[in-house]
């Protein structure tokens, strides 16, 4: 994959930025605005793949590679998987709300769920670009094989 | 007590962590899979003194009381799977060390085990209906990538069958709740069945129907059986062990307990649905099975013949009955996996699963020949083994419940059973060695071990069976007699 024409190119080079910022905070606002870990983890996933549809695989293998996205998607569920976890040590209960919850519509507030959210955003991003990767590379595999 | 979801954090967690531990050398994976599996299996067998001692316990997650948070429910049914499950789980892993050093990244091959793992503990734990479909889930889509586990065309097809037939039950099993989810405005299992008590309707009774389509094809029962002769010969042998012996069990027939006895409660339909299904699958699965020439497809389809036991037992009904069947789970899930263990131990040896191509093996495979000849008495209901003691119940089961001919169908079944085995052992392990095989060795040490270790429970069980029977399953049988009691158990009351 070489990547397409230089004006998709450049709308992109002005776009990632943003849809990636937007990701983040769909992901961070998850406890106060409708969205949340996974819709945003979907958002930064999808500007990862619009970088490997403009650029082509190679440039966008230099910003994630995929065995980092592999990495980013375990990391994330153990962060879940933890924060549930510290429920049974500090409370006694598995997911627990221990963090103290503040005040409504305070971006700092809600307990441990903007915590849970962005374990849930690393995670569905991570997969996602994963998945995108894998159809991308089992295509070329079979692309190699025509001209024989 | 406080220590049930464990079950399932901790399989999930490590299974994550082996993940990402992939580059590191393939012991320490073999290390912390075992770890994670002896110590669920401990766990699970510490928990039996619990139950006696502290009677059900409910778990609630996050602190959210029942109708409106997730709670997990351990009883005596629960407990006896988790036993089931782990213990199995930790001699297979035990198995895997050796097995799976032909094929490549066993750390990924464990971390879907433990995946799997996790979602059959969550299956048998929770008492919440959404929470146990995403548990099945999860369960099930890891056993689609561990059967196509090999990658050659044969297994990815086998997979893909099986992922076709395991999506169309998840979809039956998803309708059904939400019908239920519409029709009660709760998902907890515990409040539906307080909500349905005495309530019949079109709608509830085309959610029983669904419930029983979508639960019956993960149990293989006989109309909905298509994919398991292809899936389970398929898969590597360990992982074929954990399909036939445990998830068969944890989400289809653990699930159609549940849901049926403890939620929408028997009635005299159901009884003869049971009755029927495990009829058909008991007769069915064992005619198919005489006349297989593959040692692994055998094997699966005496799978569905012994399910079809565990049905009918427990469409009895009566307390003989259910103790029968649920006997017979315990035991299948020793003797199949040990079979299917064995097989893998042969192809292993051998390189081949063909039955002609085979004969003589106990002479250059002691052990396996040793093993192999218990399991298969063992399965046909030979006293002293434990497969006598369930079959028992479940004759006597029927004949106080006044059904004759069924009684004596089962036996005959029982006969048909001893039929296929023997010609089994006979094609294998018995008779001339053939040319060419005298130079094979016996499996590896470690999959000797597990292989002997499940031996010993099937004799062990067997002549046993007076304690294993009041410890480990009357509770069980308990929960699955107090019928609908169980709602009002779960929320107090």
């Amino acid at each position: 994959m070489k990547g397409m024409t230089i004006i998709v190119k450049t709308i992109t080079k002005f776009l990632s930025p943003l849809i990636i910022l937007f990701g983040v905070y769909i992901v961070l606002h998850g406890h106060l605005t409708p969205g949340g870990g996974f819709p945003g983890g979907v958002m930064i996933a999808s500007c990862f793949i619009l970088l490997t549809l403009a650029y082509g695989k190679e440039i966008a293998y230099k910003k994630l590679k995929r065995s980092t996205s592999s990495v980013i998607e375990s990391l994330g569920v153990l962060i879940f998987l933890i924060l549930a976890l510290l429920g049974i040590f500090v409370g006694g209960y598995f997911f627990l709300n221990f963090l103290p919850l503040g005040h409504p519509l305070k971006i700092i507030s809600a307990g441990i769920i903007p915590l849970c959210y962005i374990g849930v955003g690393l995670e569905v991003a991570g997969a996602i670009f994963a998945v995108f990767l894998a159809l991308v590379l089992f295509k070329a595999g079979e692309e190699k094989e025509k001209p024989q | 007590m406080n220590l049930i979801p464990l079950f399932i954090a901790v399989p999930l967690g490590v299974a994550f962590i082996l993940a990402l531990l992939g580059k590191f050398k393939e012991v320490v994976s073999d290390l912390l899979a075992a770890l994670c599996t002896l110590s669920l299996a401990i766990l699970s067998f510490v928990l039996i003194g619990q139950l006696k001692t502290h009677g059900i316990f409910v778990y609630t997650v996050g602190k959210w009381t029942p109708p409106w948070g997730i709670n997990l429910v351990l009883d005596g049914l629960s407990l006896l799977m988790l036993i089931i499950i782990n213990t199995v789980a930790f001699l297979v892993i035990i198995y895997s060390v050796s097995y799976m050093k032909k094929f490549t990244a066993k750390s990924r091959y464990y971390a879907l085990f433990l995946l799997m793992l996790a979602g059959m503990n969550g299956v048998v734990l929770t008492g919440d209906f959404f929470n146990l479909f995403v548990f099945s889930e999860i369960a099930a889509i890891s056993s689609y990538a561990l059967v196509a586990f090999g990658v050659e065309a044969e297994e990815l097809e086998a997979s893909f069958k099986y992922m076709v037939m395991g999506s169309i039950a998840s979809i039956l099993i998803l309708f059904s709740v939400g019908l239920l989810y519409g029709l009660t405005g709760s998902l907890n299992m515990a409040d539906v069945g307080r909500m349905i008590q005495g309530r019949r309707n079109v709608l509830l009774s085309f959610s029983m129907t669904l419930f029983l389509a979508g639960f019956g094809l993960k149990a293989a029962v006989i109309p909905f059986h298509a994919w398991l002769p292809d899936a389970h010969p398929s898969a590597p042998a360990p992982i074929s062990a954990m399909l036939s012996g445990v998830l068969i069990k944890a989400l289809g027939v653990y699930a159609l307990m549940r849901i049926f006895f403890n939620v929408f409660g028997m009635g005299l339909q159901l009884y003869w649905t049971f009755m029927i299904l495990g009829c058909v699958s008991m007769i069915g699965g064992g005619l198919l099975a005489l006349r297989q020439e593959d040692l692994k497809r055998l094997l699966a389809y005496s799978s569905i013949s012994q399910i079809g036991y565990i049905i009918l037992g427990l469409g009895c009904g009566n307390y003989w009955g259910i103790m029968g069947a649920l006997f017979h789970l315990l035991n299948h899930a020793s003797f199949k996996s040990l079979l299917f263990l064995n097989s893998g131990a042969v192809e292993y040896s051998t390189g081949t699963r063909k039955l002609e191509k085979m004969g003589g093996l106990s002479k250059v495979m002691p052990v396996t020949g040793a093993t192999s000849t218990i399991a298969s008495l063992s399965i046909s209901g030979i006293p002293p083994f434990n497969g006598f003691w369930s079959k028992l119940f479940i004759i006597i089961g029927l004949i106080q419940a006044g059904h004759f001919v069924l009684a004596v169908i089962t036996i005959l079944a029982s006969v048909l059973t001893l039929a296929y085995y023997l010609r089994m052992q006979r094609y294998a392990f018995f008779g001339e060695l053939k040319e060419g095989l005298e130079k094979i060795k016996e499996a590896p040490f470690l999959m000797g071990f597990s292989v002997i270790v499940l031996a010993i429970i099937c004799l062990g069980v067997g002549i046993l069976f007076y304690p294993v029977m009041k410890i480990v399953l009357e509770p069980a049988v308990e929960v699955l007699q107090e019928g609908i009691r169980y709602s009002s158990l779960v929320l107090g009351g």
